[in-house]
């Protein structure tokens, strides 16, 4: 699904080399999460794979589903089954909710030479799927993430994943300043997405969001590398002893 | 080589024109703003409200011409909403286009056929709000207006009117120059929604005076057209009562010159004016230069005005904001909220704005503020990160940026209407 090998970047406006080489690849089916300690270069991986300006890729490769997605524009990459869920979700004021999930929605169809979707049908879906998300009519109709709760945002988040059914979905940080419920509405939304043709990238700092999202590998990711790989368990013992046994070890 | 002869506009535009027919209480009123005019003479750029846009154009003589390209979208857009329409065609009324000059609670006459008659209500207003607008700031073009219009409505509501008056303009002579003059009194309760519609000529002189009694609303909806060439050069004066509304919002796409001044002076206590104007300009063809100046007087207690001014500017066009609020001693609980905000989508377009407040009450909210930016980097990123192509993005934010005044338009259907001829502008305009 997800291929990267030895990927570096670089911030563009700056000589700050951000990711040192990183390998990582994600099997359709599976959920990875990536953990690591602030400034390891966990969100500037997922930018970097979404096509955000700002980063200068000096090394490596990226693939997904075998095309090579890093000379892609941002939207193409969407339409060949990207997604990320924001760890800021962006507030676009006079756009509305809908008109922006509809059009992204028949956007990415029209970009696969797929038949878009009636207002009718996709009126009909939505609703469906916001109401399993606890989304109501109202912030529905709201401009996208105007006045929306920490919580609020990451739900739109979800919901935008549901009715885009991307391929690979990375989660930035979906867990930072959500309270225990709202994260178990989250890790529902997602874990109703898993199916054997669809990868999960979970970036958290902390192993509270595994509990809920259960996760297949753990990665470690310290100074723009992964540093260390392993099962659920690895997320434990972060949980439990920090990471700086684990990154002396990999020294 | 032909040689352009040295400027002495002032003359030659006044000089090219000649009194309309009409005695009476018109041509009284015409004298009198003829002598106005004489008075303050025509605009020079050193002027200080003719800094940011040149006067050239509109002193000249004749105007340039400019080519038309859209009389069946003007007359096309409101299709669907039942309204009473009055056609000119550069500045002609065509009778046969037209709807018969009577409606539920209106007395409608044209300015053409007015100077002989006793339109007792007409004769107290024509020139006399304008008169009244050239002070503190001389408007030499409403005044050449007042006394050069050769046609034009004058339009009375004395009750709630519901079907819409219309009117239409339709622009086919590339050299004409039309001059109108409209005015409007709103009785006591009574209401009126007015719509203008189309590119009025190649160069253009609307004047529209607006006389609102107590407890009466006005609602104005202009759509100005989007001829590239047109010069077009408006004022609104308006005049508000006790309790009164007054509404106006203009949607201006392109136009090598569009000068719109809003002259509100509030009369009565609990009054209401919003002035709105979405203007939208792509200078790869033509030059495209707009500017909005608005002048507001309080002078009652507890009057609420509110201006949301938006441009959207591109490939050099030029948007200017010249807007000013006065609040006299004794306008207490005054609220006066003013907004100019420029969204330029490249380096060579410009905004040049000009906020005032000047108050003399000590109980008053007002506040105003001036914004130029670009497209916002992080709303496109998120935009096209969930896959909606980049220009189409760039749309949805233009339209998005605009939306504030879109909502100053009372009327869904009527909002719903100029919302698509904005995305048809865009899709003509791409990339």
């Amino acid at each position: 699904m997800l291929e990267i090998k030895n990927l570096q970047v670089k911030l563009e406006e700056e000589d700050k080399q951000i990711l040192k080489g990183v390998d990582l690849t994600v099997e359709a089916g599976k959920v990875h999460a990536i953990m690591g300690p602030n400034g390891s270069g966990k969100s500037t991986l997922s930018y970097v794979l979404a096509g955000r300006d700002g980063y200068e890729v000096t090394g490596g490769s990226a693939s997904l589903l075998g095309e090579d997605i890093l000379d892609m524009d941002p939207e193409a990459r969407a339409a060949a089954g990207m997604f990320l869920a924001f760890q800021y979700p962006v507030e676009i004021p006079g756009v509305g909710n809908m008109t922006f999930m509809r059009t992204a929605v028949n956007a990415q169809r029209k970009a696969r030479g797929e038949e878009e979707m009636s207002s009718a049908e996709f009126l009909k879906v939505v609703r469906a799927r916001a109401k399993d998300l606890q989304i109501d009519a109202e912030m529905l109709k709201r401009p996208v993430n105007v006045g929306f709760s920490g919580g609020e945002k990451k739900r739109n988040e979800i919901l935008q994943m549901a009715m885009l059914e991307p391929k690979l979905c990375i989660l930035d940080e979906t867990d930072s300043g959500l309270d225990v419920d709202a994260m178990k509405l989250v890790a529902q939304g997602v874990n109703a997405l898993r199916s054997p043709d669809r990868a999960f990238l979970v970036i958290t700092h902390y192993q509270r969001l595994l509990d809920h999202i259960a996760p297949d590998v753990v990665h470690i990711m310290s100074a723009g590398r992964i540093v260390k790989s392993g099962g659920p368990d690895l997320a434990l013992e972060v949980e439990k002893n920090g990471y700086g046994d684990i990154l002396k070890e990999s020294a | 080589m032909a040689v352009a002869k040295p400027a002495s506009p002032a003359a030659s535009r006044l000089d090219g024109l000649t009194r309309p027919p009409g005695g009476g209480w018109l041509g009284a009123a015409r004298d009198a703003a003829l002598s106005r005019l004489q008075g303050m003479g025509l605009p020079a750029p050193r002027d200080e409200y003719w800094r940011f846009t040149r006067p050239a154009d509109l002193n000249a003589a004749a105007p340039a011409p400019a080519a038309p390209v859209e009389s069946a979208e003007a007359e096309a857009l409101y299709d669907g909403t039942d309204r009473l329409r009055l056609v000119f065609r550069d500045g002609a009324f065509d009778a046969e286009a037209s709807d018969a000059l009577t409606g539920e609670g209106l007395e409608i006459a044209r300015l053409a056929e007015a100077g002989g008659t006793d339109i007792h209500w007409a004769a107290d207003l024509y020139g006399a709000l304008e008169a009244d607008g050239q002070s503190p700031v001389p408007r030499p073009f409403a005044a050449l207006n007042t006394a050069h219009a050769t046609d034009g409505v004058l339009i009375r509501a004395t009750a709630a009117v519901s079907r819409p008056v219309e009117i239409v303009y339709l622009h086919e002579d590339a050299a004409s120059d039309p001059i109108l003059h409209h005015v409007i009194r709103v009785e006591e309760g009574a209401s009126l929604t007015l719509l203008e519609t189309g590119t009025v000529g190649a160069r253009c002189n609307t004047a529209m005076e607006v006389d609102v009694a107590s407890h009466g609303a006005f609602h104005h909806i202009r759509d100005q057209g989007r001829a590239h060439a047109r010069r077009t050069n408006t004022h609104a004066f308006a005049r508000l009562g006790g309790a009164s509304v007054f509404k106006s919002f203009t949607l201006s796409l392109n136009g090598a010159l569009t000068r719109n001044e809003h002259v509100v002076a509030f009369t009565g206590n609990d009054a209401t004016a919003h002035v709105a104007c979405a203007a939208i300009g792509d200078g790869r063809q033509a030059p495209m230069h707009h500017d909005d100046t608005v002048f507001i007087t309080h002078d009652a207690v507890n009057c609420e005005s509110r201006q949301v001014f938006k441009k959207v500017l591109k490939n050099g066009a030029v948007g200017v904001f010249q807007g000013k609020i006065l609040v006299k001693r004794g306008a207490q609980k005054t609220d006066g909220y003013q907004i100019s905000q420029a969204l330029l989508l490249d380096d060579d377009s410009q905004f040049l704005a000009k906020p005032e407040l000047e108050i003399y009450a000590d109980d008053v909210a007002c506040s105003h503020g001036s914004t130029t930016g670009a497209i916002d980097e992080d709303m496109l990123f998120y935009l096209r990160a969930r896959g909606v192509p980049e220009r189409r993005a760039t749309d949805l934010l233009v339209l998005a940026f605009l939306a504030e005044t879109l909502e100053e338009i009372g009327d869904e259907a009527i909002a719903e209407s100029l919302r698509q001829r904005l995305s048809t502008w865009l899709d003509r305009h791409a990339g």
